[in-house]
Formats: C-alpha cells, sequence, structure tokens
C-alpha cells in the first residue's frame, strides 16, 4: 500500500495509509464470473451495455419510502390494506412497484402478532420495496439468531415485547418477498397518509422495531 | 393440484442430498402446518444448474412451532417459523 506524507496541523510529518480504493482488491471468483457474464451478454447482443447500466441504477434507485407508501395507504384505506393482505403484488403494483421475479406477502403485526423477517440461507429481501438490504440482515450472526431466538434480537434492537406477544418469523427461502404491515401507532389518528410515510422506518418494515408515533 | 391442503399437518423430509437446496437444515425431520399454498415454481435444485426447473414444483408455506423445532426454545411457547418448502420435500405427517 502507498503511503504520503503532508502537513495537517501537527508539528511533525507523518506517513498514514491512502484509503483504499473501492476496487483495490482482486476480484473474487464471483466478481469475475459477474463481470464476464455482463460483458458476455453484451458482446452477443442479448442485452446493451444500456440495459445493463439502467438495470443497476434501478435496483439503487428503490428505498424504504417505496415501503412505507404502501404500509401508510394501508393504515388509511381498509379496503386497499385488504387487497394488501390477500395479495402482496397485485396490491403494490397498484401503487407503481413493480415486482416482477417475486411474489409479496404482506404479514399483519397486531396486538397479539408480531412479525419478523429473515433469509436464513442468504439474503432474500423486498428490494423493490426496501432498496438494498442493510449488512446486519446479510450477516450470519442476525440470520442465525433471529429464527431461534427472535425476542433476544429484537431486545438487542431496543424492541421489547410483551411476553404474551406471540413472535412470527419468516424465514424467506423461495420465491416469496416479505413486507411487515406495523400497527398503526396510537396518537395519530389526525395523521394524514403523507404524515404518516414519516412514520414508517425500514426496520419497522423488516420487523425488528416499531413505527414511531411521533 | 396439490398434494397437500393449507391446515393439513406435513413432515419435512430428513435428508441430506448434495446440490442447491433451498430447505434450510434445521427444518428437515419437523412437523408442521400448511399455511398457504404459494403457486408452483420451477425447481430450484434443477435452476441451480442451468436446466429449465422442469416439473415444477407447487411451493408451501409451512408453520412450525418454535418449541417443536429447538429442544431448548426458551422464548413464548406459542412462537412460530414460517418456511417455504417445495411438495417434493413433504410428507404427510403421521
Amino acid at each position: 500500500m502507498s503511503e504520503h506524507t503532508h502537513d495537517h496541523g501537527h508539528d511533525h510529518d507523518h506517513p498514514h495509509p491512502n484509503q483504499p480504493d473501492i476496487d483495490s482488491e482482486p476480484m473474487g471468483y464471483y466478481q469475475l464470473m459477474g463481470s464476464a457474464l455482463g460483458e458476455l451478454l453484451i458482446e452477443k447482443g442479448v442485452i446493451t451495455a444500456d440495459e445493463l447500466r439502467a438495470a443497476i441504477e434501478n435496483v439503487d434507485s428503490r428505498s424504504p419510502e417505496g415501503g412505507a407508501k404502501v404500509v401508510a395507504k394501508a393504515w388509511t384505506d381498509p379496503e386497499y390494506k385488504a387487497r394488501l393482505l390477500e395479495n402482496g403484488t397485485a396490491a403494490v403494483d397498484e401503487l407503481g412497484i413493480d415486482m416482477p421475479a417475486t411474489h409479496l406477502v404482506v404479514v399483519e403485526n397486531t396486538d397479539k402478532v408480531h412479525n419478523v423477517i429473515v433469509c436464513t440461507l442468504c439474503s432474500c429481501y423486498p428490494r423493490m420495496l426496501l432498496g438494498l438490504p442493510p449488512d446486519w440482515y446479510k450477516a450470519h450472526a442476525y440470520r442465525s439468531r433471529v429464527v431461534r431466538e427472535p425476542r433476544a434480537v429484537l431486545k438487542e434492537f431496543g424492541t421489547e415485547l410483551a411476553d404474551d406477544v406471540e413472535i412470527r418469523v419468516h424465514d424467506s427461502t423461495a420465491d416469496m418477498r416479505y413486507l411487515v404491515l406495523p400497527r398503526r401507532p396510537d396518537g395519530t389518528e389526525g395523521m394524514s397518509e403523507e404524515e404518516l410515510v414519516e412514520l414508517v422506518s425500514r426496520d419497522c418494515m423488516i420487523g425488528v422495531t416499531l413505527p414511531r408515533s411521533s | 393440484m396439490t398434494r397437500f391442503a393449507p391446515g393439513e399437518r406435513v413432515l419435512v423430509r430428513r435428508a441430506y442430498p448434495p446440490g442447491h437446496i433451498r430447505t434450510p437444515w434445521y427444518i428437515r425431520g419437523k412437523t408442521g402446518v400448511v399455511e398457504r399454498i404459494c403457486g408452483e415454481f420451477g425447481n430450484p435444485e434443477e435452476l441451480a444448474y442451468g436446466r429449465d426447473g422442469t416439473p415444477k414444483q407447487p411451493l408451501y408455506r409451512v408453520r412450525f412451532l418454535q418449541k417443536e423445532v429447538w429442544d431448548d426454545y426458551a422464548e413464548n411457547p406459542n412462537d412460530t417459523v414460517d418456511i417455504e418448502i417445495y411438495e417434493h420435500w413433504l410428507e404427510p405427517a403421521a
């Protein structure tokens, strides 16, 4: 690794390492395979470079705001909520959120049941609704522990549930993706749908916390 | 036509074949209840090797009681875990 020296207010010069470039490490096996596949598909005319770029841009443009709009609409429109619980994929499509490859199952929190999502096998996540998953969601610790001691894990996230609340873990192992529909917080009866969107965080739609009340 | 109906008790095969398996290790040999039928999907054990995934497999969501999954489960005895499992991994529960 290269070093440089410069003066930044100390009375001595000292070397410290440059911040590594994002691509300074050699590519891993799967990165190489992914890169090679992309190049081949373009070379063979299956897709264009611009289509590949646009697909990456589309995934990167998703954020938890998409999911929050779905939740806020379900809180304010009982008929929408019924459609969402019946067929999540079709109901989010109504709001312009397309889930082409997987099916959405929406699970509702009640005063008796709390839902939490995990993918113990890898990192399946409703990216079209929430954007890219946080690192902890992909970590071995979360994936292995939330499925066998969910209350202990939720407590580490600062979420304490009453003992009589039943925790329902959803292991996202195949073609379904999951979104938790949190309970609408008490005291928000006068809030508009737009105001409610602001209360709905990414983590409460994964189920590791509850929505804010203000 | 699916082999199992919602509400039916099913046993997950206790099998450990090599390959790309989407049935989590921890649930093999456990008994649960069909929560819903999700539809038919390409078999991931075939798709993973570049084959076409046929015949498609019915996919179920099966609900298990946590205390029956983990011998030392220490939280609420009514807690559950729901898992997506393909039909060829399920057998009728005795």
